[in-house]
């Protein structure tokens, strides 16, 4: 690792005024991502500005139609809060899915969704329920956010302070995991509610992408054998060691399907 | 550069001058010269490094010490009491042959015991879930499996 400053702030303001400082001044939360990448030195910030002590960063509010989740919250705590299990269960079970619970313990959904690698599992349920990333600066709907590979709306500097999730009628989240990191090779989160049905899939595209043809398919009718001939083309998706296109093309309409068996649930 | 860290390891209060980039694996092997706690991978998959922070299993080899700023930590050398008995969890590894080499086991054992704290009486396949983060290259797992079992219920009948 590359030798860095380290910044600790107390408070947003403080945290944003280092992080407008340029692109090498990086944000750390749980690390799970940026520290691995900085021992490997695919990263190599100047400065690290740890959000660990900002106290109102992390924290779940649930009303009776929005769950508002903190930036620093860890996979752990969304997992086995009371409030997120009771308001969207895909959501509290999507994060006992993620890693294992030693990184569930550190990792956070800010940094998660910062990071949007293109196998991580919120960015699924960010953009299937249709939730709101609020920043510093202004408020971000899923669908703006997701900009690409590693890539999102994000400006230099910009730090999310927290995500709110609608509450929706009935939603699911179902992976095909990679058997060695848990990363999802293929993940369909599928959500119905007042303002219509939703279908994000993740890990099989360089990012986390919205299925129309199956969104429109359920809205017609909401079950497994609506979005079951509903084909995924694999033009654009990933091949690598783990699955080819064409695989993850057949995963997406499998994952979707008991996805939506597991919502009806 | 070096900037000080002051955390609680094991119960005790230490303040230590380290490089921002230290890791705190490093710290606590290097340093501290706690070296039950292991350095499998490297790179977050194995779980030999695994410490408890603030009551949390978490993998060592992955954070700065600079992160564990005011937490307590416990290492597998702060697990036994002082007199020398062995924690519920630790006796039901030695008790059902959890181990081979031992490499695994300190993060093994950490792991299970933050486990079993939330889950008294787990299942076969509970144990094998929370085990995804920590690799064993002797044993298959079952015996390992068997010791979380026993001591998961072992822990909660010495409440
Ligand atoms: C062994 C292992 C297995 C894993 N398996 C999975 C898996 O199955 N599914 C999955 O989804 N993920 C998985 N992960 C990734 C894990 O969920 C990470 O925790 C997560 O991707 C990054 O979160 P973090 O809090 O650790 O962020 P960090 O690593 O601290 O930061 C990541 C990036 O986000 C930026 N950032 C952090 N917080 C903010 C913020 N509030 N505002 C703006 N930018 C910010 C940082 O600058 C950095 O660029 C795994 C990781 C490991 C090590
Ligand atoms: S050494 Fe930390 S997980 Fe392997
Ligand atoms: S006992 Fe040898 S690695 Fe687990």
């Amino acid at each position: 690792m590359h030798p860095f400053i380290y910044h600790r702030p107390a408070n947003v303001n403080d945290a944003v005024t280092l992080a407008a400082k340029g692109p090498d001044h990086k944000l750390l939360a749980g690390g799970q991502s940026l520290v691995q990448a900085m021992k490997l030195r695919l990263s190599s910030p100047s400065d690290v500005i740890d959000l660990g002590s900002i106290k109102d960063l992390s924290g779940i509010k649930a009303s009776g139609s929005e769950v508002t989740i903190g930036a620093m919250t860890r996979h752990a705590e969304v997992e086995k809060s009371p409030e997120v299990r009771k308001a969207i269960p895909a959501l509290a079970a999507l994060a006992g899915q993620i890693g294992d619970r030693q990184v569930r313990a550190m990792g956070t959904l800010g940094g998660a969704l910062a990071n949007n690698d293109p196998a991580a599992d919120y960015p699924a349920a960010v953009l299937g329920l249709g939730a709101t990333i609020v920043t510093n600066k202004r408020r971000i709907p899923a669908d703006e956010f997701f900009k690409g590979l590693f890539e999102t709306a994000l400006a230099q500097g910009e730090l999310i302070t927290s995500v709110v999730f609608p509450v929706p009628k009935r939603a699911a989240y179902t992976k095909f995991k990679n058997q060695a990191s848990r990363f999802a090779i293929v993940g369909v989160f599928v959500a119905e509610s007042s303002s219509g049905v939703r279908v994000a899939v993740t890990g099989a595209g360089p990012c986390v992408f919205r299925q129309k043809d199956m969104e429109k398919a359920l809205a017609a009718k909401f079950s497994p054998e609506s979005v079951a001939g509903v084909k995924q083309a694999a033009s654009g998706l990933n091949s690598d060691l783990h699955a080819g296109a064409e695989y993850r093309a057949h995963l997406v309409t499998v994952m979707a399907k008991r996805a939506v068996e597991n919502a009806l649930k | 550069m070096a900037v000080r860290v002051s955390f609680k390891v094991n119960g005790k209060s230490v303040s230590s001058e380290v490089e921002e980039r230290t890791l705190l694996v490093s710290l606590i092997r290097d340093t501290l010269r706690l070296t039950g706690t292991h350095v499998g991978c490297d790179t977050a998959q194995c779980g030999a490094c695994t410490v408890m922070m603030n009551g949390r299993a978490v993998k060592s080899c992955s954070m700065l010490a600079m992160q564990a700023e005011g937490a307590e930590i416990t290492t597998i050398e702060g697990v036994a009491k002082p007199d020398g008995t062995l924690h519920p969890m630790q006796a039901a590894f030695k008790e059902h042959h959890g181990l081979q080499c031992g490499f695994c086991t300190p993060g093994m054992v950490i792991n299970a015991i933050d486990f079993a704290k939330g889950n008294p009486n787990p299942t076969e396949q509970d144990v094998r879930e929370a085990l995804e983060g920590n690799l064993c290259r002797c044993t298959g797992y079952h015996n390992i499996v068997k010791s979380i079992m026993a001591g998961a219920k072992a822990m909660a009948a010495a409440k």
